[in-house]
Protein backbone atom coordinates (compact mmCIF):
# COMPACT_ATOMS: atom_id res chain seq x y z
CA UNK A 1 0.00 0.00 0.00
CA UNK A 2 1.46 3.34 -1.32
CA UNK A 3 0.78 6.52 0.72
CA UNK A 4 2.18 9.64 -0.33
CA UNK A 5 2.07 12.77 0.99
CA UNK A 6 2.44 15.81 -1.13
CA UNK A 7 3.82 19.21 0.17
CA UNK A 8 4.07 22.45 -0.90
CA UNK A 9 2.98 21.26 -4.49
CA UNK A 10 5.98 19.33 -5.15
CA UNK A 11 6.05 15.19 -5.39
CA UNK A 12 7.72 12.99 -3.04
CA UNK A 13 9.62 10.22 -5.48
CA UNK A 14 12.64 8.18 -4.80
CA UNK A 15 14.78 10.67 -6.06
CA UNK A 16 13.96 13.06 -3.39
CA UNK A 17 16.35 12.71 -0.32
CA UNK A 18 19.54 13.28 0.12
CA UNK A 19 21.17 10.04 1.91
CA UNK A 20 20.02 6.79 1.97
CA UNK A 21 20.64 4.36 5.28
CA UNK A 22 19.68 0.16 4.06
CA UNK A 23 17.98 -1.13 7.34
CA UNK A 24 17.19 -4.61 5.71
CA UNK A 25 17.74 -7.15 7.96
CA UNK A 26 17.76 -5.25 11.02
CA UNK A 27 15.70 -5.92 13.71
CA UNK A 28 14.45 -3.76 16.70
CA UNK A 29 16.35 -1.93 18.15
CA UNK A 30 19.24 -1.54 15.58
CA UNK A 31 16.83 0.32 13.12
CA UNK A 32 16.25 3.24 15.13
CA UNK A 33 19.74 2.93 16.90
CA UNK A 34 21.59 3.50 13.40
CA UNK A 35 19.02 5.65 11.97
CA UNK A 36 19.89 8.01 14.72
CA UNK A 37 23.33 8.15 14.06
CA UNK A 38 22.58 8.80 9.80
CA UNK A 39 20.19 11.60 10.68
CA UNK A 40 22.85 13.26 13.27
CA UNK A 41 25.25 13.27 10.13
CA UNK A 42 22.71 15.12 8.03
CA UNK A 43 22.32 18.62 7.66
CA UNK A 44 19.63 20.86 8.83
CA UNK A 45 16.38 20.35 6.81
CA UNK A 46 17.74 17.29 4.49
CA UNK A 47 16.07 13.99 4.16
CA UNK A 48 17.43 10.63 5.19
CA UNK A 49 15.39 7.31 3.85
CA UNK A 50 15.78 4.98 5.71
CA UNK A 51 15.03 0.67 3.68
CA UNK A 52 13.83 -1.40 6.66
CA UNK A 53 12.32 -5.23 6.66
CA UNK A 54 11.27 -4.45 10.35
CA UNK A 55 7.52 -4.39 10.11
CA UNK A 56 7.44 -2.80 13.51
CA UNK A 57 9.42 -0.11 12.02
CA UNK A 58 5.94 1.82 11.01
CA UNK A 59 5.11 2.45 14.55
CA UNK A 60 8.76 2.69 15.55
CA UNK A 61 9.92 5.36 13.52
CA UNK A 62 6.44 7.56 14.18
CA UNK A 63 7.05 7.03 18.37
CA UNK A 64 10.33 8.11 17.46
CA UNK A 65 9.32 10.93 15.19
CA UNK A 66 6.55 12.47 17.83
CA UNK A 67 9.27 12.37 20.77
CA UNK A 68 12.50 13.37 19.08
CA UNK A 69 13.10 17.24 19.04
CA UNK A 70 15.52 17.18 15.97
CA UNK A 71 13.33 15.13 13.57
CA UNK A 72 9.83 14.84 11.47
CA UNK A 73 8.46 11.90 9.00
CA UNK A 74 8.08 13.31 5.84
CA UNK A 75 6.49 9.89 4.56
CA UNK A 76 5.91 6.50 4.90
CA UNK A 77 5.64 3.54 2.38
CA UNK A 78 5.33 -0.05 2.25
CA UNK A 79 6.53 -1.67 -1.09
CA UNK A 80 6.74 -5.36 -2.06
CA UNK A 81 10.32 -6.27 -2.64
CA UNK A 82 11.67 -9.99 -4.00
CA UNK A 83 8.57 -11.86 -2.67
CA UNK A 84 8.56 -9.52 0.80
CA UNK A 85 7.79 -6.29 1.96
CA UNK A 86 10.04 -3.33 3.13
CA UNK A 87 9.02 -0.26 4.55
CA UNK A 88 10.36 2.98 3.70
CA UNK A 89 10.77 5.83 6.13
CA UNK A 90 11.87 9.55 5.28
CA UNK A 91 12.96 11.34 7.42
CA UNK A 92 13.72 15.48 7.83
CA UNK A 93 16.35 16.58 10.35
CA UNK A 94 14.17 20.13 11.90
CA UNK A 95 16.50 20.70 14.70
CA UNK B 1 1.64 49.34 42.82
CA UNK B 2 1.96 50.09 39.21
CA UNK B 3 3.68 48.10 36.91
CA UNK B 4 5.75 51.23 35.94
CA UNK B 5 7.15 51.83 38.69
CA UNK B 6 8.69 48.73 39.66
CA UNK B 7 12.03 48.71 39.65
CA UNK B 8 14.01 46.55 36.49
CA UNK B 9 16.00 43.27 37.27
CA UNK B 10 19.22 43.07 35.40
CA UNK B 11 18.25 46.10 33.32
CA UNK B 12 15.09 44.39 32.19
CA UNK B 13 11.46 45.76 32.43
CA UNK B 14 8.40 44.49 34.54
CA UNK B 15 6.87 43.18 30.54
CA UNK B 16 9.78 41.37 29.69
CA UNK B 17 10.35 39.40 32.98
CA UNK B 18 6.91 38.51 32.33
CA UNK B 19 6.64 37.37 28.90
CA UNK B 20 10.31 35.19 29.74
CA UNK B 21 8.06 33.43 32.60
CA UNK B 22 5.06 32.68 30.44
CA UNK B 23 7.71 31.27 27.75
CA UNK B 24 9.21 29.33 30.77
CA UNK B 25 5.76 28.39 31.78
CA UNK B 26 4.65 27.17 28.16
CA UNK B 27 8.07 24.96 27.58
CA UNK B 28 7.41 23.69 31.34
CA UNK B 29 3.63 22.72 30.83
CA UNK B 30 5.17 21.22 27.34
CA UNK B 31 6.96 18.80 29.33
CA UNK B 32 4.31 17.76 31.56
CA UNK B 33 3.02 14.14 31.17
CA UNK B 34 -0.17 13.32 29.32
CA UNK B 35 -3.35 11.63 31.44
CA UNK B 36 -1.69 8.23 30.09
CA UNK B 37 -0.70 4.76 31.34
CA UNK B 38 1.96 2.47 29.59
CA UNK B 39 2.35 -0.70 30.56
CA UNK B 40 5.19 -3.62 29.34
CA UNK B 41 3.71 -6.93 29.77
CA UNK B 42 6.53 -9.24 29.46
CA UNK B 43 5.00 -12.14 31.66
CA UNK B 44 2.75 -14.72 30.83
CA UNK B 45 1.46 -15.49 33.88
CA UNK B 46 -2.19 -15.68 34.09
CA UNK B 47 -2.53 -13.92 37.34
CA UNK B 48 0.53 -10.83 36.36
CA UNK B 49 -1.45 -10.55 33.23
CA UNK B 50 -4.54 -10.47 34.76
CA UNK B 51 -2.93 -8.02 37.07
CA UNK B 52 -2.01 -5.91 33.75
CA UNK B 53 -5.38 -5.85 32.22
CA UNK B 54 -7.42 -5.38 35.72
CA UNK B 55 -5.31 -1.92 35.62
CA UNK B 56 -5.56 -1.30 31.72
CA UNK B 57 -9.06 -1.39 32.30
CA UNK B 58 -9.38 0.45 35.02
CA UNK B 59 -7.17 3.45 33.88
CA UNK B 60 -9.05 3.74 30.71
CA UNK B 61 -12.38 3.77 32.80
CA UNK B 62 -10.59 6.51 34.31
CA UNK B 63 -10.21 8.65 31.12
CA UNK B 64 -6.49 7.38 31.02
CA UNK B 65 -5.19 7.03 27.89
CA UNK B 66 -3.30 3.27 28.62
CA UNK B 67 -0.90 1.34 26.04
CA UNK B 68 0.15 -2.18 26.81
CA UNK B 69 3.06 -3.37 24.83
CA UNK B 70 3.20 -7.58 24.69
CA UNK B 71 6.78 -9.10 24.34
CA UNK B 72 8.13 -11.95 24.73
CA UNK B 73 5.84 -14.32 27.29
CA UNK B 74 3.21 -11.80 27.67
CA UNK B 75 2.48 -12.45 23.61
CA UNK B 76 1.34 -15.97 24.70
CA UNK B 77 -2.13 -13.54 26.48
CA UNK B 78 -2.50 -12.11 22.53
CA UNK B 79 -2.66 -15.92 21.74
CA UNK B 80 -5.62 -17.55 19.85
CA UNK B 81 -4.55 -20.00 18.65
CA UNK B 82 -0.84 -22.66 18.25
CA UNK B 83 0.20 -23.26 14.85
CA UNK B 84 3.39 -26.22 14.70
CA UNK B 85 3.56 -26.74 11.19
CA UNK B 86 5.57 -24.47 8.34
CA UNK B 87 8.11 -23.83 11.86
CA UNK B 88 12.20 -24.91 12.22
CA UNK B 89 12.77 -27.12 14.56
CA UNK B 90 12.95 -24.35 17.13
CA UNK B 91 10.28 -22.70 16.93
CA UNK B 92 8.11 -25.87 17.07
CA UNK B 93 9.58 -26.89 19.84
CA UNK B 94 8.64 -23.39 21.51
CA UNK B 95 5.03 -23.81 20.52
CA UNK B 96 4.79 -26.89 21.44
CA UNK B 97 5.74 -25.75 25.38
CA UNK B 98 3.60 -22.56 24.90
CA UNK B 99 -0.03 -22.16 25.80
CA UNK B 100 -2.20 -22.33 23.13
CA UNK B 101 -4.41 -19.57 23.81
CA UNK B 102 -5.03 -17.03 27.04
CA UNK B 103 -6.44 -19.88 28.96
CA UNK B 104 -3.50 -21.92 28.70
CA UNK B 105 -1.73 -19.60 30.81
CA UNK B 106 -0.35 -21.16 33.88
CA UNK B 107 0.03 -19.22 37.26
CA UNK B 108 3.32 -17.94 38.29
CA UNK B 109 3.16 -19.56 41.49
CA UNK B 110 2.29 -23.00 42.36
CA UNK B 111 0.98 -24.26 39.09
CA UNK B 112 1.19 -27.68 39.73
CA UNK B 113 1.33 -28.48 35.84
CA UNK B 114 -1.74 -26.88 35.55
CA UNK B 115 -3.98 -27.23 38.38
CA UNK B 116 -3.23 -23.83 40.05
CA UNK B 117 -4.42 -22.15 36.76
CA UNK B 118 -7.84 -24.10 37.57
CA UNK B 119 -8.14 -23.50 40.69
CA UNK B 120 -7.36 -19.48 40.28
CA UNK B 121 -9.79 -19.00 37.52
CA UNK B 122 -12.74 -21.44 39.30
CA UNK B 123 -11.95 -19.10 42.35
CA UNK B 124 -12.71 -16.22 40.67
CA UNK B 125 -15.88 -17.45 39.13
CA UNK B 126 -16.96 -18.05 42.80
CA UNK B 127 -16.85 -14.35 43.48
CA UNK B 128 -18.01 -13.09 40.27
CA UNK B 129 -14.79 -11.61 39.25
CA UNK B 130 -14.52 -10.92 35.65
CA UNK B 131 -12.26 -13.60 33.68
CA UNK B 132 -9.10 -12.53 31.87
CA UNK B 133 -10.62 -13.41 28.45
CA UNK B 134 -13.47 -11.30 29.67
CA UNK B 135 -11.05 -8.14 30.48
CA UNK B 136 -9.23 -8.22 27.15
CA UNK B 137 -12.59 -7.83 25.42
CA UNK B 138 -13.21 -4.71 27.54
CA UNK B 139 -9.88 -3.33 27.13
CA UNK B 140 -10.51 -3.65 23.67
CA UNK B 141 -13.71 -1.82 24.15
CA UNK B 142 -12.04 0.87 26.10
CA UNK B 143 -9.78 1.32 23.09
CA UNK B 144 -6.74 0.75 25.14
CA UNK B 145 -3.96 0.29 22.97
CA UNK B 146 -2.31 -2.81 22.23
CA UNK B 147 0.97 -3.72 21.14
CA UNK B 148 2.69 -6.59 19.89
CA UNK B 149 6.59 -6.43 19.88
CA UNK B 150 8.00 -7.22 16.59
CA UNK B 151 11.15 -8.42 17.16
CA UNK B 152 10.25 -11.33 20.17
CA UNK B 153 7.22 -12.68 17.76
CA UNK B 154 9.62 -12.79 15.21
CA UNK B 155 12.20 -14.10 17.50
CA UNK B 156 9.91 -17.20 19.36
CA UNK B 157 8.70 -18.25 15.64
CA UNK B 158 5.17 -17.25 16.70
CA UNK B 159 2.70 -16.17 13.20
CA UNK B 160 0.14 -13.39 12.84
CA UNK B 161 -2.27 -16.17 12.45
CA UNK B 162 -1.72 -17.25 16.14
CA UNK B 163 -2.10 -14.02 17.54
CA UNK B 164 -5.74 -11.55 18.12
CA UNK B 165 -5.84 -8.36 15.63
CA UNK B 166 -3.12 -5.97 17.17
CA UNK B 167 -0.33 -3.20 16.04
CA UNK B 168 2.72 -4.24 15.79
CA UNK B 169 5.68 -2.39 16.65
CA UNK B 170 9.17 -2.34 18.78
CA UNK B 171 10.84 -0.40 21.16
CA UNK B 172 10.51 3.22 19.90
CA UNK B 173 7.06 2.47 19.71
CA UNK B 174 6.52 1.52 23.18
CA UNK B 175 8.91 4.36 24.59
CA UNK B 176 6.85 6.85 22.61
CA UNK B 177 4.03 6.31 24.80
CA UNK B 178 5.92 5.76 28.08
CA UNK B 179 7.63 9.57 27.81
CA UNK B 180 4.63 10.56 28.25
CA UNK B 181 3.05 8.59 30.59
CA UNK B 182 2.59 9.59 34.21
CA UNK B 183 2.70 5.97 35.11
CA UNK B 184 4.12 3.86 33.41
CA UNK B 185 4.51 0.06 34.36
CA UNK B 186 6.67 -3.68 33.78
CA UNK B 187 4.65 -6.52 34.38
Amino acid sequence: MRTCSIKGGETLNDSNFDKEFDARGLACPLPIIKARQEINSLGLGQILKVVCTDRGSLNDFKGWAKSAKNLEIVDQKTEPENGREVYIHFLKRTA
Amino acid sequence: MELQQSPSVNGKSPQDQIRELEARIASLEERQPDDRVSMVVFSGDLDKVLASFIIATGAAAMGQQVSMFFTFWGLNSLRKKRIVVGKKLSEKMMALMSPDCSKGLPVSQMNFFGMGAVMLRFMMKEKKVASLEELISLAHELKVRMVACEMSREVMGIKDEELVEAETGGVATFLADALKSRVTLFI
